[in-house]
Protein backbone atom coordinates (compact mmCIF):
# COMPACT_ATOMS: atom_id res chain seq x y z
CA UNK A 1 0.00 0.00 0.00
CA UNK A 2 1.16 3.56 -0.79
CA UNK A 3 2.58 5.59 2.47
CA UNK A 4 2.06 8.68 0.38
CA UNK A 5 -0.42 9.55 -2.56
CA UNK A 6 -0.80 13.04 -3.75
CA UNK A 7 -3.50 12.88 -6.62
CA UNK A 8 -4.39 15.55 -8.90
CA UNK A 9 -2.65 18.37 -6.83
CA UNK A 10 -3.42 22.43 -7.32
CA UNK A 11 -2.35 24.75 -5.60
CA UNK A 12 -0.43 28.16 -5.68
CA UNK A 13 -0.12 31.83 -4.11
CA UNK A 14 -2.70 34.00 -4.34
CA UNK A 15 -4.44 33.41 -7.41
CA UNK A 16 -1.90 32.05 -9.54
CA UNK A 17 -1.58 28.25 -9.44
CA UNK A 18 1.72 26.58 -9.57
CA UNK A 19 0.62 23.48 -9.36
CA UNK A 20 -1.70 22.31 -12.18
CA UNK A 21 -2.40 18.53 -11.37
CA UNK A 22 0.33 16.70 -9.62
CA UNK A 23 0.30 13.11 -8.65
CA UNK A 24 2.87 11.65 -6.59
CA UNK A 25 2.90 8.11 -5.05
CA UNK A 26 5.37 6.08 -3.18
CA UNK A 27 5.63 3.59 -0.73
CA UNK A 28 7.10 3.06 2.40
CA UNK A 29 10.68 2.39 3.16
CA UNK A 30 11.17 4.00 -0.59
CA UNK A 31 13.39 7.14 -1.73
CA UNK A 32 11.25 9.58 -4.10
CA UNK A 33 12.66 11.80 -6.07
CA UNK A 34 11.32 15.16 -7.45
CA UNK A 35 13.45 16.83 -10.48
CA UNK A 36 12.88 18.99 -13.18
CA UNK A 37 13.41 22.88 -14.24
CA UNK A 38 13.26 25.91 -12.54
CA UNK A 39 9.58 26.98 -12.00
CA UNK A 40 8.32 23.06 -12.37
CA UNK A 41 6.71 23.76 -9.11
CA UNK A 42 8.78 20.99 -7.41
CA UNK A 43 9.44 22.85 -4.06
CA UNK A 44 5.76 23.98 -4.20
CA UNK A 45 4.52 20.06 -4.06
CA UNK A 46 6.36 19.60 -1.08
CA UNK A 47 4.82 22.77 0.31
CA UNK A 48 1.36 21.95 -0.44
CA UNK A 49 2.02 18.11 1.17
CA UNK A 50 2.90 20.18 4.20
CA UNK A 51 -0.02 22.38 4.67
CA UNK A 52 2.10 25.62 4.07
CA UNK A 53 0.28 26.26 0.95
CA UNK A 54 -3.26 25.78 0.47
CA UNK A 55 -4.28 22.98 -1.56
CA UNK A 56 -7.38 23.99 -4.07
CA UNK A 57 -7.69 20.86 -5.77
CA UNK A 58 -6.92 17.24 -5.21
CA UNK A 59 -6.02 15.03 -2.46
CA UNK A 60 -3.32 14.03 -0.20
CA UNK A 61 -3.21 11.00 1.50
CA UNK A 62 -1.16 9.83 4.24
CA UNK A 63 -0.81 6.15 5.46
CA UNK A 64 -4.70 5.98 4.37
CA UNK A 65 -5.73 8.56 5.86
CA UNK A 66 -7.03 12.09 4.53
CA UNK A 67 -4.94 14.57 5.32
CA UNK A 68 -5.03 17.04 2.60
CA UNK A 69 -4.57 20.51 3.83
CA UNK A 70 -3.82 19.79 7.29
CA UNK A 71 -1.32 22.45 9.53
CA UNK A 72 2.00 20.88 9.88
CA UNK A 73 1.41 20.57 13.54
CA UNK A 74 -0.96 17.49 12.78
CA UNK A 75 1.12 16.27 9.80
CA UNK A 76 4.10 15.83 12.12
CA UNK A 77 2.04 13.77 14.70
CA UNK A 78 0.95 11.88 12.23
CA UNK A 79 4.52 11.27 11.00
CA UNK A 80 5.66 13.39 8.58
CA UNK A 81 8.66 15.77 8.82
CA UNK A 82 9.91 18.58 6.71
CA UNK A 83 13.22 19.99 6.09
CA UNK A 84 12.83 23.38 4.40
CA UNK A 85 15.52 24.20 1.96
CA UNK A 86 16.67 27.21 3.24
CA UNK A 87 16.35 28.37 6.94
CA UNK A 88 16.61 25.02 8.23
CA UNK A 89 18.07 25.29 11.80
CA UNK A 90 17.50 27.57 14.42
CA UNK A 91 20.74 29.86 14.50
CA UNK A 92 21.45 31.18 17.86
CA UNK A 93 20.09 27.54 19.91
CA UNK A 94 22.70 24.88 20.27
CA UNK A 95 23.22 22.23 17.80
CA UNK A 96 21.55 19.76 20.75
CA UNK A 97 18.51 22.45 21.40
CA UNK A 98 18.30 22.20 17.63
CA UNK A 99 17.32 18.00 18.10
CA UNK A 100 15.41 18.61 20.85
CA UNK A 101 12.58 21.63 19.39
CA UNK A 102 12.63 18.85 16.49
CA UNK A 103 10.90 16.26 19.43
CA UNK A 104 8.94 19.17 20.78
CA UNK A 105 5.70 16.93 20.25
CA UNK A 106 7.49 14.42 22.15
CA UNK A 107 6.80 13.58 25.62
CA UNK A 108 9.26 10.63 26.42
CA UNK A 109 12.41 10.38 27.24
CA UNK A 110 14.00 11.30 23.59
CA UNK A 111 17.73 11.01 24.56
CA UNK A 112 18.32 7.74 22.73
CA UNK A 113 17.58 9.95 19.67
CA UNK A 114 19.55 12.38 20.15
CA UNK A 115 22.36 9.49 19.93
CA UNK A 116 20.71 7.96 17.00
CA UNK A 117 20.85 11.25 15.11
CA UNK A 118 24.81 12.03 16.51
CA UNK A 119 25.12 8.49 14.86
CA UNK A 120 24.13 9.59 11.98
CA UNK A 121 26.30 12.41 11.72
CA UNK A 122 28.94 12.42 14.40
CA UNK A 123 30.25 15.75 13.88
CA UNK A 124 26.97 17.30 15.04
CA UNK A 125 28.32 15.20 18.44
CA UNK A 126 31.31 17.21 19.06
CA UNK A 127 29.62 20.44 17.70
CA UNK A 128 26.26 19.52 20.16
CA UNK A 129 27.36 22.73 22.22
CA UNK A 130 27.41 25.08 19.57
CA UNK A 131 25.19 27.74 17.84
CA UNK A 132 23.67 25.99 14.60
CA UNK A 133 24.17 29.47 12.84
CA UNK A 134 27.85 29.17 13.17
CA UNK A 135 28.50 25.82 11.83
CA UNK A 136 29.62 25.05 7.86
CA UNK A 137 26.46 25.03 5.38
CA UNK A 138 26.79 20.83 4.98
CA UNK A 139 26.69 20.37 9.31
CA UNK A 140 23.80 23.35 9.16
CA UNK A 141 22.10 20.74 6.83
CA UNK A 142 23.24 17.93 8.85
CA UNK A 143 21.84 19.54 11.96
CA UNK A 144 17.90 20.25 9.85
CA UNK A 145 17.21 16.66 9.02
CA UNK A 146 18.52 15.74 12.45
CA UNK A 147 15.92 17.67 13.64
CA UNK A 148 13.63 16.56 11.35
CA UNK A 149 14.36 12.69 12.55
CA UNK A 150 13.59 13.51 16.05
CA UNK A 151 10.05 12.26 15.93
CA UNK A 152 10.95 9.25 14.07
CA UNK A 153 9.12 10.11 10.74
CA UNK A 154 7.41 7.95 8.24
CA UNK A 155 8.11 9.90 5.31
CA UNK A 156 11.14 12.78 5.52
CA UNK A 157 10.72 15.20 3.14
CA UNK A 158 13.58 17.35 1.98
CA UNK A 159 13.91 20.15 -0.39
CA UNK A 160 17.00 20.62 -2.23
CA UNK A 161 19.16 18.87 0.46
CA UNK A 162 22.85 19.62 -1.06
CA UNK A 163 21.62 22.69 -2.19
CA UNK A 164 25.12 24.76 -2.21
CA UNK A 165 27.32 22.41 -0.59
CA UNK A 166 30.73 21.14 -1.95
CA UNK A 167 30.59 17.68 -3.79
CA UNK A 168 31.92 16.31 -0.86
CA UNK A 169 29.58 17.43 1.48
CA UNK A 170 27.03 16.64 -1.19
CA UNK A 171 28.29 12.57 -1.38
CA UNK A 172 27.94 12.68 2.42
CA UNK A 173 24.84 14.01 2.64
CA UNK A 174 23.73 11.33 -0.05
CA UNK A 175 25.44 8.73 1.53
CA UNK A 176 23.13 10.01 5.15
CA UNK A 177 19.79 9.61 3.29
CA UNK A 178 20.75 5.99 1.55
CA UNK A 179 21.45 5.45 5.25
CA UNK A 180 18.53 7.24 6.85
CA UNK A 181 16.36 5.18 4.38
CA UNK A 182 17.69 1.60 5.75
CA UNK A 183 16.95 2.72 8.86
CA UNK A 184 13.36 2.41 7.49
CA UNK A 185 12.14 5.96 7.08
CA UNK A 186 10.85 6.95 3.72
CA UNK A 187 12.46 9.87 1.85
CA UNK A 188 10.55 12.27 -0.76
CA UNK A 189 13.36 15.00 -1.77
CA UNK A 190 13.03 17.85 -4.53
CA UNK A 191 16.82 17.94 -5.98
CA UNK A 192 19.15 19.81 -8.25
CA UNK A 193 21.34 17.45 -8.81
CA UNK A 194 18.79 15.36 -10.86
CA UNK A 195 21.45 12.59 -12.04
CA UNK A 196 22.64 11.90 -8.43
CA UNK A 197 19.36 11.82 -6.96
CA UNK A 198 17.57 9.87 -9.32
CA UNK A 199 20.26 7.10 -9.08
CA UNK A 200 19.02 6.34 -5.79
CA UNK A 201 15.37 6.83 -6.20
CA UNK A 202 12.85 4.22 -6.19
CA UNK A 203 10.46 6.66 -7.72
CA UNK A 204 11.52 9.54 -9.65
CA UNK A 205 9.00 12.28 -10.93
CA UNK A 206 9.90 14.96 -13.35
CA UNK A 207 8.06 18.03 -12.61
CA UNK A 208 7.36 20.56 -15.72
CA UNK A 209 4.94 23.18 -15.83
CA UNK A 210 2.95 22.22 -12.22
CA UNK A 211 2.34 18.68 -14.21
CA UNK A 212 4.11 15.56 -14.15
CA UNK A 213 5.82 15.13 -17.47
CA UNK A 214 7.52 11.96 -16.07
CA UNK A 215 6.73 9.18 -13.65
CA UNK A 216 8.75 5.46 -12.68
CA UNK A 217 11.80 4.23 -11.45
CA UNK A 218 14.77 6.42 -11.17
CA UNK A 219 16.67 3.48 -13.33
CA UNK A 220 14.04 3.94 -15.88
CA UNK A 221 14.34 8.26 -16.02
CA UNK A 222 17.62 8.21 -16.37
CA UNK A 223 17.75 5.59 -19.09
CA UNK A 224 15.00 7.62 -21.20
CA UNK A 225 16.66 9.34 -23.44
CA UNK A 226 13.40 11.95 -23.57
CA UNK A 227 14.49 12.59 -20.01
CA UNK A 228 17.90 12.95 -20.48
CA UNK A 229 17.41 14.92 -23.57
CA UNK A 230 15.26 17.21 -21.98
CA UNK A 231 15.65 17.73 -18.16
CA UNK A 232 19.24 16.14 -17.80
CA UNK A 233 21.13 18.27 -19.51
CA UNK A 234 21.54 16.55 -22.43
CA UNK A 235 23.53 12.75 -22.80
CA UNK A 236 26.14 11.54 -21.03
CA UNK B 1 50.26 51.17 58.79
CA UNK B 2 50.13 55.02 60.16
CA UNK B 3 50.74 56.74 56.83
CA UNK B 4 47.77 53.83 55.55
CA UNK B 5 45.32 55.12 57.91
CA UNK B 6 46.21 58.58 57.27
CA UNK B 7 45.61 57.88 53.37
CA UNK B 8 42.15 57.25 54.35
CA UNK B 9 41.27 59.73 56.50
CA UNK B 10 41.83 62.22 53.02
CA UNK B 11 40.19 59.55 51.14
CA UNK B 12 36.09 61.76 50.79
CA UNK B 13 34.18 59.76 52.38
CA UNK B 14 31.45 61.91 52.16
CA UNK B 15 31.29 62.66 48.53
CA UNK B 16 32.19 58.88 48.16
CA UNK B 17 29.36 57.60 49.66
CA UNK B 18 27.02 60.54 48.40
CA UNK B 19 27.68 59.50 45.01
CA UNK B 20 26.95 55.84 46.11
CA UNK B 21 23.47 56.75 47.17
CA UNK B 22 22.59 59.04 44.52
CA UNK B 23 24.25 57.13 41.78
CA UNK B 24 24.62 53.70 42.44
CA UNK B 25 21.61 52.76 44.29
CA UNK B 26 19.74 55.67 42.26
CA UNK B 27 20.94 53.79 39.22
CA UNK B 28 19.85 49.93 40.04
CA UNK B 29 16.78 51.12 41.42
CA UNK B 30 15.26 52.88 38.30
CA UNK B 31 17.63 50.38 36.12
CA UNK B 32 15.91 47.57 38.12
CA UNK B 33 11.96 49.09 36.77
CA UNK B 34 13.84 49.69 33.48
CA UNK B 35 14.97 45.95 33.25
CA UNK B 36 11.25 44.59 34.21
CA UNK B 37 9.70 46.57 31.75
CA UNK B 38 12.31 46.53 28.72
CA UNK B 39 12.21 42.19 29.17
CA UNK B 40 8.49 42.11 27.90
CA UNK B 41 8.84 44.51 25.15
CA UNK B 42 11.98 42.36 23.72
CA UNK B 43 10.19 39.15 24.17
CA UNK B 44 6.77 40.30 22.71
CA UNK B 45 9.31 41.83 19.73
CA UNK B 46 11.61 38.65 19.30
CA UNK B 47 8.14 36.52 19.08
CA UNK B 48 5.11 38.48 17.82
CA UNK B 49 7.56 40.59 15.83
CA UNK B 50 5.73 44.08 16.93
CA UNK B 51 7.04 47.16 18.97
CA UNK B 52 4.22 46.76 21.84
CA UNK B 53 3.91 51.06 22.82
CA UNK B 54 1.05 49.78 25.15
CA UNK B 55 3.69 48.24 27.83
CA UNK B 56 3.85 51.20 29.92
CA UNK B 57 0.72 51.02 30.43
CA UNK B 58 0.64 47.41 31.51
CA UNK B 59 2.58 48.56 34.10
CA UNK B 60 1.02 51.08 35.47
CA UNK B 61 -2.14 48.84 35.20
CA UNK B 62 -0.48 45.93 37.27
CA UNK B 63 0.25 48.81 39.77
CA UNK B 64 -3.30 49.46 40.17
CA UNK B 65 -4.22 45.46 40.34
CA UNK B 66 -1.72 45.79 43.32
CA UNK B 67 -3.32 48.42 44.72
CA UNK B 68 -6.91 47.12 44.66
CA UNK B 69 -5.74 43.98 46.05
CA UNK B 70 -3.59 45.81 49.10
CA UNK B 71 -7.14 47.65 49.51
CA UNK B 72 -9.08 44.71 49.67
CA UNK B 73 -6.14 42.91 52.48
CA UNK B 74 -4.47 46.16 53.60
CA UNK B 75 -2.89 44.06 56.14
CA UNK B 76 -1.47 40.84 53.83
CA UNK B 77 2.37 41.97 54.86
CA UNK B 78 2.00 42.91 58.47
CA UNK B 79 2.96 38.82 59.34
CA UNK B 80 6.14 38.87 57.28
CA UNK B 81 6.99 42.70 57.94
CA UNK B 82 6.67 43.72 54.43
CA UNK B 83 4.83 45.50 52.69
CA UNK B 84 1.00 44.43 51.88
CA UNK B 85 1.58 45.96 47.76
CA UNK B 86 4.97 43.29 47.51
CA UNK B 87 2.99 40.21 49.23
CA UNK B 88 0.26 40.60 47.67
CA UNK B 89 2.20 41.40 43.83
CA UNK B 90 2.28 37.88 42.90
CA UNK B 91 -1.80 38.11 42.60
CA UNK B 92 -0.98 41.37 40.47
CA UNK B 93 1.71 39.69 38.59
CA UNK B 94 -1.28 36.63 37.96
CA UNK B 95 -4.33 39.02 37.14
CA UNK B 96 -1.89 41.23 34.74
CA UNK B 97 -0.54 38.33 33.14
CA UNK B 98 -4.63 37.32 32.17
CA UNK B 99 -5.13 40.74 31.18
CA UNK B 100 -2.52 40.71 28.54
CA UNK B 101 -3.86 37.67 27.05
CA UNK B 102 -6.76 39.20 27.44
CA UNK B 103 -5.64 42.05 25.48
CA UNK B 104 -4.06 39.61 22.82
CA UNK B 105 -7.18 37.80 21.91
CA UNK B 106 -8.97 41.23 21.57
CA UNK B 107 -6.56 43.28 19.62
CA UNK B 108 -3.21 41.88 18.24
CA UNK B 109 -4.52 38.04 17.60
CA UNK B 110 -6.99 38.94 14.70
CA UNK B 111 -4.66 41.18 13.44
CA UNK B 112 -2.19 38.59 13.26
CA UNK B 113 -4.72 36.35 12.03
CA UNK B 114 -5.46 38.76 9.13
CA UNK B 115 -1.54 38.46 8.21
CA UNK B 116 -1.40 42.23 8.35
CA UNK B 117 2.19 43.96 8.53
CA UNK B 118 3.36 44.66 11.87
CA UNK B 119 3.69 47.98 11.44
CA UNK B 120 -0.58 47.71 11.74
CA UNK B 121 -0.14 45.70 14.65
CA UNK B 122 1.98 48.70 15.93
CA UNK B 123 -0.55 50.81 15.32
CA UNK B 124 -2.96 49.13 17.42
CA UNK B 125 -0.84 48.98 20.01
CA UNK B 126 -0.77 52.67 20.42
CA UNK B 127 -4.74 52.28 20.37
CA UNK B 128 -4.91 50.11 23.12
CA UNK B 129 -2.20 52.34 24.72
CA UNK B 130 -4.26 55.44 24.45
CA UNK B 131 -7.44 53.04 25.65
CA UNK B 132 -5.60 51.52 28.49
CA UNK B 133 -4.41 55.29 29.48
CA UNK B 134 -7.90 56.57 29.45
CA UNK B 135 -9.83 53.62 31.14
CA UNK B 136 -6.88 53.94 34.11
CA UNK B 137 -8.39 57.48 34.62
CA UNK B 138 -11.76 56.43 34.61
CA UNK B 139 -11.31 54.27 37.28
CA UNK B 140 -8.36 55.84 39.20
CA UNK B 141 -9.17 59.68 38.55
CA UNK B 142 -5.47 61.91 38.01
CA UNK B 143 -5.01 61.52 41.19
CA UNK B 144 -1.80 60.30 43.46
CA UNK B 145 -1.51 57.04 45.13
CA UNK B 146 0.49 55.97 47.65
CA UNK B 147 1.29 52.32 48.65
CA UNK B 148 1.89 51.76 52.78
CA UNK B 149 4.99 50.82 52.50
CA UNK B 150 4.11 48.77 55.62
CA UNK B 151 7.40 48.57 58.06
CA UNK B 152 9.10 51.64 56.46
CA UNK B 153 12.25 49.78 57.50
CA UNK B 154 15.34 51.30 56.14
CA UNK B 155 18.49 49.76 56.04
CA UNK B 156 21.82 51.13 56.54
CA UNK B 157 25.38 50.32 56.34
CA UNK B 158 27.59 52.51 57.91
CA UNK B 159 30.67 53.60 56.18
CA UNK B 160 32.72 55.67 58.18
CA UNK B 161 30.48 57.55 59.96
CA UNK B 162 28.17 58.04 56.60
CA UNK B 163 25.56 55.55 55.86
CA UNK B 164 24.85 54.06 52.48
CA UNK B 165 21.02 54.17 52.30
CA UNK B 166 18.32 51.51 51.27
CA UNK B 167 14.65 51.42 51.27
CA UNK B 168 12.77 48.29 51.69
CA UNK B 169 10.81 48.11 49.04
CA UNK B 170 13.89 49.54 47.15
CA UNK B 171 15.92 46.34 48.20
CA UNK B 172 12.66 44.58 47.50
CA UNK B 173 12.87 45.87 43.99
CA UNK B 174 16.55 45.31 43.47
CA UNK B 175 16.77 41.67 45.10
CA UNK B 176 13.22 40.54 42.62
CA UNK B 177 14.68 42.02 39.82
CA UNK B 178 18.53 40.02 40.25
CA UNK B 179 15.49 36.75 40.84
CA UNK B 180 13.90 37.21 38.22
CA UNK B 181 16.95 37.48 35.60
CA UNK B 182 18.26 34.64 37.12
CA UNK B 183 14.73 32.39 36.72
CA UNK B 184 14.35 34.30 33.25
CA UNK B 185 17.20 32.71 32.39
CA UNK B 186 16.59 29.00 34.02
CA UNK B 187 13.26 29.15 32.17
CA UNK B 188 14.60 30.38 28.43
CA UNK B 189 17.49 27.61 28.71
CA UNK B 190 16.03 24.73 30.70
CA UNK B 191 12.72 24.10 30.52
CA UNK B 192 10.91 22.73 26.90
CA UNK B 193 8.46 26.24 26.83
CA UNK B 194 11.79 28.17 27.00
CA UNK B 195 13.15 26.73 24.39
CA UNK B 196 10.66 26.97 22.32
CA UNK B 197 10.04 30.59 22.79
CA UNK B 198 13.56 31.22 21.83
CA UNK B 199 12.92 29.01 18.71
CA UNK B 200 9.96 30.85 17.60
CA UNK B 201 12.30 33.93 18.40
CA UNK B 202 14.65 32.70 16.02
CA UNK B 203 13.10 30.99 13.53
CA UNK B 204 9.35 31.13 13.39
CA UNK B 205 8.30 29.25 10.18
CA UNK B 206 10.78 26.33 11.46
CA UNK B 207 8.73 25.97 14.68
CA UNK B 208 5.99 25.74 13.16
CA UNK B 209 7.09 23.35 10.64
CA UNK B 210 8.71 20.99 13.91
CA UNK B 211 5.12 21.12 15.55
CA UNK B 212 5.64 23.41 18.26
CA UNK B 213 2.25 25.43 19.28
CA UNK B 214 2.80 29.37 17.97
CA UNK B 215 -0.22 29.92 20.26
CA UNK B 216 1.22 28.20 23.54
CA UNK B 217 4.36 30.01 22.72
CA UNK B 218 2.63 33.38 22.30
CA UNK B 219 0.61 33.15 25.46
CA UNK B 220 3.97 32.00 27.74
CA UNK B 221 5.22 35.28 26.26
CA UNK B 222 2.54 37.39 27.30
CA UNK B 223 2.30 35.94 30.61
CA UNK B 224 5.85 36.54 31.53
CA UNK B 225 5.84 40.13 29.83
CA UNK B 226 3.02 40.82 31.91
CA UNK B 227 3.47 39.40 35.10
CA UNK B 228 7.01 41.26 35.11
CA UNK B 229 5.41 44.22 33.88
CA UNK B 230 3.03 44.20 37.07
CA UNK B 231 6.00 43.92 39.32
CA UNK B 232 7.93 46.43 37.67
CA UNK B 233 4.70 49.05 38.25
CA UNK B 234 4.41 48.13 41.78
CA UNK B 235 7.63 47.98 42.65
CA UNK B 236 8.28 51.43 41.12
CA UNK B 237 4.79 52.70 43.06
CA UNK B 238 5.93 51.19 46.23
CA UNK B 239 9.31 53.16 45.77
CA UNK B 240 7.82 56.38 44.98
CA UNK B 241 3.99 56.91 44.41
CA UNK B 242 1.35 55.72 41.77
CA UNK B 243 -0.06 57.86 39.33
CA UNK B 244 -2.12 57.35 36.66
CA UNK B 245 0.91 58.53 33.89
CA UNK B 246 3.48 56.17 35.62
CA UNK B 247 3.63 54.80 32.17
CA UNK B 248 4.57 58.17 30.25
CA UNK B 249 7.80 58.67 31.90
CA UNK B 250 8.92 55.11 31.71
CA UNK B 251 7.40 54.16 28.30
CA UNK B 252 11.01 55.76 26.41
CA UNK B 253 13.56 54.61 28.68
CA UNK B 254 11.68 51.10 27.96
CA UNK B 255 12.16 50.78 24.20
CA UNK B 256 15.30 52.54 24.77
CA UNK B 257 16.49 49.63 26.71
CA UNK B 258 15.42 46.79 24.84
CA UNK B 259 16.98 48.64 21.67
CA UNK B 260 20.55 49.17 23.10
CA UNK B 261 19.94 45.68 24.58
CA UNK B 262 19.93 44.24 21.08
CA UNK B 263 15.89 43.64 20.32
CA UNK B 264 14.85 39.90 21.10
CA UNK B 265 17.75 39.45 23.52
CA UNK B 266 16.02 39.18 26.79
CA UNK B 267 19.34 39.54 29.01
CA UNK B 268 20.03 42.33 26.89
CA UNK B 269 17.24 44.36 27.88
CA UNK B 270 18.12 43.52 31.70
CA UNK B 271 21.61 45.19 30.70
CA UNK B 272 20.23 47.82 28.76
CA UNK B 273 17.85 48.99 31.87
CA UNK B 274 20.75 49.06 33.78
CA UNK B 275 22.32 51.05 31.15
CA UNK B 276 19.96 53.11 30.59
CA UNK B 277 19.55 53.80 34.41
CA UNK B 278 22.45 54.33 35.03
CA UNK B 279 22.95 56.90 32.54
CA UNK B 280 20.06 58.72 33.38
CA UNK B 281 21.42 59.18 37.24
CA UNK B 282 24.95 60.05 36.17
CA UNK B 283 23.73 62.57 33.86
CA UNK B 284 21.57 64.42 36.41
CA UNK B 285 24.18 63.27 38.87
CA UNK B 286 25.88 67.27 40.71
CA UNK B 287 29.08 66.57 40.10
CA UNK B 288 30.45 69.78 42.24
CA UNK B 289 29.85 67.28 44.87
CA UNK B 290 32.61 65.01 44.17
CA UNK B 291 35.20 68.36 43.06
CA UNK B 292 34.47 69.66 46.05
CA UNK B 293 37.14 67.90 48.33
CA UNK B 294 39.79 69.29 45.72
CA UNK B 295 39.07 72.81 46.65
CA UNK B 296 42.46 73.13 49.07
CA UNK B 297 44.58 71.52 45.77
CA UNK B 298 43.22 74.12 43.11
CA UNK B 299 44.12 77.94 42.79
CA UNK B 300 41.65 80.45 43.92
CA UNK B 301 40.48 81.79 40.92
CA UNK B 302 38.80 78.18 39.93
CA UNK B 303 35.68 78.50 41.55
CA UNK B 304 33.68 75.11 41.77
CA UNK B 305 30.51 75.78 40.73
CA UNK B 306 27.72 74.29 43.18
CA UNK B 307 25.81 72.39 40.04
CA UNK B 308 27.74 70.54 37.24
CA UNK B 309 25.43 68.01 36.09
CA UNK B 310 25.11 67.32 32.20
CA UNK B 311 21.16 67.18 32.29
CA UNK B 312 19.27 69.22 34.67
CA UNK B 313 17.19 66.53 36.87
CA UNK B 314 13.62 68.20 35.40
CA UNK B 315 15.19 67.08 31.55
CA UNK B 316 16.17 63.88 32.47
CA UNK B 317 13.63 62.22 30.06
CA UNK B 318 16.24 63.45 26.92
CA UNK B 319 18.73 61.10 28.37
CA UNK B 320 17.11 58.04 27.12
CA UNK B 321 15.97 59.85 23.88
CA UNK B 322 19.50 60.42 23.82
CA UNK B 323 20.98 57.26 24.03
CA UNK B 324 17.72 55.65 21.29
CA UNK B 325 19.02 58.10 18.72
CA UNK B 326 22.68 57.33 19.25
CA UNK B 327 21.95 53.24 19.08
CA UNK B 328 20.43 54.04 16.38
CA UNK B 329 22.30 55.88 14.51
CA UNK B 330 25.74 53.83 15.24
CA UNK B 331 24.81 50.50 16.08
CA UNK B 332 21.04 49.79 15.54
CA UNK B 333 21.50 45.83 16.42
CA UNK B 334 22.46 46.91 20.18
CA UNK B 335 25.19 45.62 22.10
CA UNK B 336 23.72 42.18 22.26
CA UNK B 337 22.99 42.01 18.21
CA UNK B 338 19.96 41.96 18.02
CA UNK B 339 17.36 42.57 15.22
CA UNK B 340 16.48 45.71 13.92
CA UNK B 341 13.14 47.22 14.89
CA UNK B 342 11.06 48.42 12.29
Amino acid sequence: MALLEMNDIHGGYGGTNILNGIDIAIDADQIGVIVGPNGAGKSTTLKALFGLLRVSQGSVAFGGKTVTNMAPEGLVREGLSFVPQEFNVFPTMSVQENLEMGAYIRRDDFRYLIDQVYGFFPPLKEKRKQPAGELSGGQRQMVAIGRALMTEPKLLLLDEPTAGLSPRYMGEIFDRIIEINKSGVGILMVEQNARQALALAHRGFVLAGGRNRFTGTGAELLADPEVARSFLGGGE
Amino acid sequence: MEQGVGLLAALPVNEVVFFINKVVIAGLIIGSVYALGAVGVTLIYGILRFAHFAHGDMMTAGAFFALIFVALFPTAGDALGLPSAFVLMPLAMVVTALFAIGIDKGFYAPLRAAKVRPVVIVMASIGVMLMMQGLIRLFAGTGTYQFDAGSKAIYRLPVMGRDIILTQPQALLIVFTALAAIALHLFLTRTRMGKAMRAVSDNPDLARVSGISIDSVVRSTWVIAGALAAAGGTLLALDVTLKPDLSFNIILPIFAAAIVGGVGQPYGAMAGGMLVGFTETLAVFNWSVLLRPLRPYLPDIIEIPNRIAFVPTEYKIVVPFFILIAVLIWKPTGIFKGRVLK
